[in-house]
């Protein structure tokens, strides 16, 4: 059991403390300033230094980007039911999904500020818009691959079509909703920090996307570098997250599908 | 995850009785047709499937036994011809080529899932799955999850479910093909059993000869395309059939029979 996690954690933990320290030596023999590439030790007390800054900053995100997500999981999913209802609706609508995915986030996201103002709800509304499409497309293509087999099998009973959905195109479409919903996990995190770039408030020192844009104007490097750290952990949790979610759900069934 | 050998291939049980015989019902197939992408799938097809008879319908690959077999469950509709079933036409099963069990269900609710479809109260389809599946073999896998099961142990399942309606009319399509033939000659035995116990009607659709001969009380062989009848005939082998069937020179005389008509049925193909 030990010995497992231990292979588990301890190639990645190594590989990351080789990388620092190489960086450290290499960053230290050069003659590469650090107000242009701050050493990881710089980066390191710079952490400490403004910890409750970036800790503010990263719960603030933190909360946007599971709102962003939340509302994606919810909204994309009804959105693929109604999708998949007939193929009318599919053609006629799906096209507007995919719109969500090739729209220039960064183009349209002052757009939202006319709309919803500066503040939190445009930052949600960003992070919503670039993560709504994953889920959107895997429970999709999930609700409609359904075994035809199955489908058979229901129709054989006579069950009616809601019953079909609940009973069997729903959990079976649960492996693919797992699948949008983790690379949906890290857009929404991307989203929040490009909504606060755009969008903050700067309410209690705004988001770990302020924290960085002030810094670089502040010209404190080592922040950003700490930051940005921060804000690769935070989609690294979310990552973390669904997968535990989806590894507790399935356990019982398609159990390769878990394995990431 | 592995499935463990206590509940691996126990000896038939007797079943307590509680599905009861039921009879079977009368198929007729007058003109049947059917096209698939272009294609004449059936032909004019005729074909009378007396009440309670074994019927096994023969034939390589691609010669519409699985398009004839959904026909008649009404999962697909034919282009001409009638299909009509004397009694009942709701009380038929099928059994699909691989066991189709939904993962994310126990053996219990995948078995009673039938029941749950037509709104039988939850403990009572649950008794009555739970008396199925005692019958099949699998009492202490209940519990379990699909994924936990063996190939022919998730037939099995897939057997009950198909039983739990008390079909007339029992539909297999290929159930054992995928299964090692020790699996498949005890699952052979089984179906058997169910059959002699409730006399319902069954059409089972089979690529092998011996497993044909074995169970059916009549074999009908479809030709290669355009699927017509080639032969329809009958294995008067007494019932019940057993090890000693199996080598015995009644029995290899049908198989030799039909493994002639079905070299000949290619070559005038």
């Amino acid at each position: 059991m030990i010995g497992s996690v231990l292979a588990a954690w301890l190639p990645p933990l190594l590989s990351f403390a080789g990388l620092t320290l190489a960086l450290e030596i290499g960053l230290w023999l050069s003659d590469i300033p650090s107000y242009l590439m701050p050493r990881p030790s710089e980066v390191f007390i710079a952490l400490h230094v403004h910890g409750a800054d970036l800790t503010r900053g990263i719960l603030r995100t933190t909360l946007a980007a599971s709102a962003g997500l939340s509302a994606s999981a919810i909204l994309g999913v009804v959105a693929a039911i109604a999708l998949s209802s007939n193929d009318w609706m599919r053609r006629a609508f799906y096209p507007y999904a995919v719109f969500f995915q090739t729209v220039p986030i960064i183009a349209i996201a002052p757009l939202l500020v006319i709309w919803f103002g500066y503040g939190l709800k445009t930052i949600i509304a960003v992070s919503f818009i670039v993560s709504v499409f994953p889920i959107v497309a895997n429970t999709l293509s999930g609700l409609l691959s359904t075994d035809p087999a199955l489908r058979d099998l229901f129709r054989l009973h006579q069950a009616g079509t809601l019953t079909t959905l609940v009973k069997l195109r729903i959990p079976a479409a649960l492996p693919q909703f797992l699948t949008g919903l983790r690379i949906a996990s890290g857009l929404a995190v991307i989203g929040a920090i490009v909504g606060e770039f755009v969008a903050d408030d700067y309410k209690d020192g705004g988001g770990i996307g302020t924290v960085v844009m002030v810094s670089i104007k502040e010209f404190k490097i080592d922040k950003v570098f700490a930051a940005v750290l921060m804000a690769s952990l935070l989609g690294l949790v979310f990552f973390a997250l669904v997968n535990l979610i989806g590894r507790f759900t399935m356990r019982r069934w398609h159990i390769a599908e878990t394995r990431e | 995850m592995h499935p463990s050998a206590s509940v691996g291939l126990e000896p038939l049980r007797q079943p307590p009785g509680t599905v009861q015989g039921t009879g079977g019902v009368a198929v007729s197939l007058l003109g049947l047709g059917r096209d698939l992408a272009r294609t004449r799938v059936l032909d004019d097809l005729d074909l009378h499937i007396p009440a309670g008879q074994f019927l096994a319908l023969l034939g390589p690959s691609g010669c519409g036994k699985t398009t004839l077999l959904r026909l008649i469950a009404g999962l697909d509709g034919p282009d001409r011809g009638a299909i009509n079933l004397d009694g009942d036409g709701r009380a038929k099963a099928y059994v699909f080529q691989d066991a189709c069990l939904l993962p994310w269900r126990r053996v219990l609710d995948n078995v009673a899932l039938p029941l749950e479809l037509s709104g039988v109260p939850k403990a009572k389809r649950h008794a009555i799955a739970r008396q199925l599946i005692a019958t099949v073999g699998l009492g202490e896998a209940v519990d379990r999850f699909p994924d936990e099961l063996s190939g022919g142990m998730k037939m099995r399942v897939s057997l009950a479910r198909a039983l739990i309606t008390q079909p007339r009319l029992l539909l297999l399509d290929e159930p054992f093909a995928a299964l090692d033939e020790f699996t498949r000659q005890y699952l052979d035995d089984h179906l058997q059993a169910l059959f002699l116990e409730h006399g319902m009607t069954v059409v089972f659709v089979t690529h092998s000869i011996a497993e044909a001969v074995f169970l059916a009380d009549r074999v009908i062989m479809l030709t290669p395309r355009t699927g017509g009848i080639v032969l329809d005939h009958w294995v008067d082998l007494p019932r019940p059939r057993d090890r000693g069937t199996r080598v015995s020179a009644a029995y290899l005389a049908h198989i030799q029979r039909l493994a002639e008509a079905l070299t000949s049925g290619v070559v005038a193909a």
